[in-house]
């Protein structure tokens, strides 16, 4: 367990010192989901009410769709110079590869939450009418959702022939628990109307049930040919 | 003495394309091999096979007296066609990741040791990126030296190296053969091996097809 844990931050400093250096992961997501802030605000004006209404789909999807690109330069990083096969022969655990990707997804999505979160409240006049402190347990999990099975299927996709095209295809439709659980949750807390109490368990669930199931197929994933 | 490897049987095929066609040979320790043959004759597919990147489609492969090879991984050195070192990081930075991937005790003494033995600078600041090609060979044979490793496997480990650092490589080669380790090179610079390579190993279409100790032998036997 303590080698698991011991790669796992050898890996993921080297992940975050290569994101450092090239930073391709978050400029790509900051600008698409920029767009989408911007792009949305212009196209429906909406008032404040609504935008309570909508955010919580919005912005999910907008984090979705940008995470997708993070995901994919994980594992491209580690095709280039077919650095994988390095860690392949190495006696190193499939596991620590696959949390140190997962944490360090965790880590570029929720930076990227961070920037972008006080432009969605500036652009639609965001205010929440409900209990504000389960925003941040609805983010961390549903990030959580979004980059564990994220990070599986970018791995499984790996070697075939359009992976950027495979990725959304196999996370999506997996993802769509998760996705409906966070908007749901998320409108819960922007409204007031209900209580999120419900899709937050719903998607602490998810996050066990994917993990678990995660780390027990990576090995196979990593070792296929 | 025990064979330090031995392969019954390997077939590896690829759909309907068998790129090893019943390899069975027997590889004795402490030796160094030189892997020779045509492009598609299966010499990287069989170095693959030895690493355990590849499962084989039939046939067995034993390494140091046991089937598992996951389980002697630790001992096994792979270098590969590719450099295997990330661009954006530094010689020492890439093997620095690579020994916590070993467990290697001692890293940063070791990590030097080795690019040192390789004639590069471990102070060299530069990205690997940045490196010459035969800078970047030489730091990828340093990584695989990186574990101490009992079996090293090296796939074209001279091309565009410059003839000078190649026969440099090949003594480095030579000695570590001579401190214990068993090399199987595959190369298509035969001609740099010579006088170094125990046995020249011959493949085509997918078969080790001679063995014999001397380049010119085999070329003759062929």
């Amino acid at each position: 367990m303590s080698t698991v844990a011991s790669l796992t931050r050898a890996t993921l400093a080297k992940d975050l010192r290569l994101e450092w250096r090239s930073k391709d992961a978050i400029n790509s997501m900051l600008f698409f989901s920029l767009l989408v802030v911007v792009i949305f605000s212009f196209s429906f004006d909406p008032t404040a009410e609504e935008s309570r209404q909508i955010a919580g789909g919005l912005v999910w999807v907008a984090f979705l769709f940008a995470a997708v690109v993070a995901l994919n330069q994980t594992w491209a990083r580690e095709m280039r110079n077919q650095v994988l096969d390095a860690y392949r022969v190495s006696p190193a655990p499939p596991n620590a590869l696959f949390l140190a990707k997962v944490v360090g997804n965790f880590i570029f999505v929720t930076v990227l939450q961070a920037l972008m979160t006080p432009l969605f409240i500036v652009f639609y006049n965001l205010r929440a009418l409900g209990p504000a402190y389960q925003l941040p347990i609805v983010a961390a999990l549903g990030t959580w959702a979004l980059v564990v099975n994220g990070t599986f299927f970018a791995a499984m996709s790996l070697r075939t022939r359009s992976r950027e095209i495979m990725l959304p295809l196999l996370l999506f439709p997996i993802s769509i628990p998760a996705l409906l659980a966070m908007v749901e949750a998320t409108g819960a807390i922007l409204t007031g109307e209900f209580s999120a109490r419900f899709w937050i368990v719903l998607l602490a669930a998810y996050d066990v049930v994917f993990t678990i199931a995660s780390l027990f197929l990576f090995g196979f994933v990593l070792q296929a040919e | 003495m025990p064979a330090a490897v031995i392969v019954t049987d390997l077939v590896k095929q690829f759909g309907r394309f068998a790129a090893l066609r019943g390899v069975t040979a027997e590889f004795a320790p402490t030796r160094l091999y030189a892997i020779l043959g045509d492009n598609g004759a299966g010499k990287t597919t069989l170095l693959r096979a030895l690493a355990g990147l590849m499962p084989p489609t039939r046939g067995t492969i034993s390494m140091l007296g046991t089937t598992n090879l996951r389980s002697v991984c630790g001992q096994l050195g792979y270098m590969a066609h590719p450099s295997l070192l990330y661009d954006e990081m530094s010689g020492m930075e890439n093997l620095r990741y690579f020994a916590r991937l070993y467990d290697v005790n001692n890293a940063d003494q070791r990590c030097a040791d080795v690019i040192r033995a390789v004639k590069l600078d471990p102070s060299l600041a530069r990205p690997v990126g940045q490196y010459s090609q035969g800078m970047r060979q030489r730091m990828s044979l340093a990584r695989a030296l990186l574990n101490d490793p009992k079996i090293l496997l090296l796939d074209e480990p001279f091309s565009n190296v410059d003839v000078r650092s190649a026969r440099e490589m090949v003594s480095l080669l030579a000695g570590l053969r001579d401190s214990g380790k068993t090399i199987f090179v595959v190369t298509h610079q035969a001609s740099l091996l010579e006088g170094a390579a125990d046995e020249f190993v011959w493949m085509e279409a997918g078969q080790i097809v001679n063995r014999t100790p001397g380049l010119h032998a085999t070329s003759e036997a062929r």
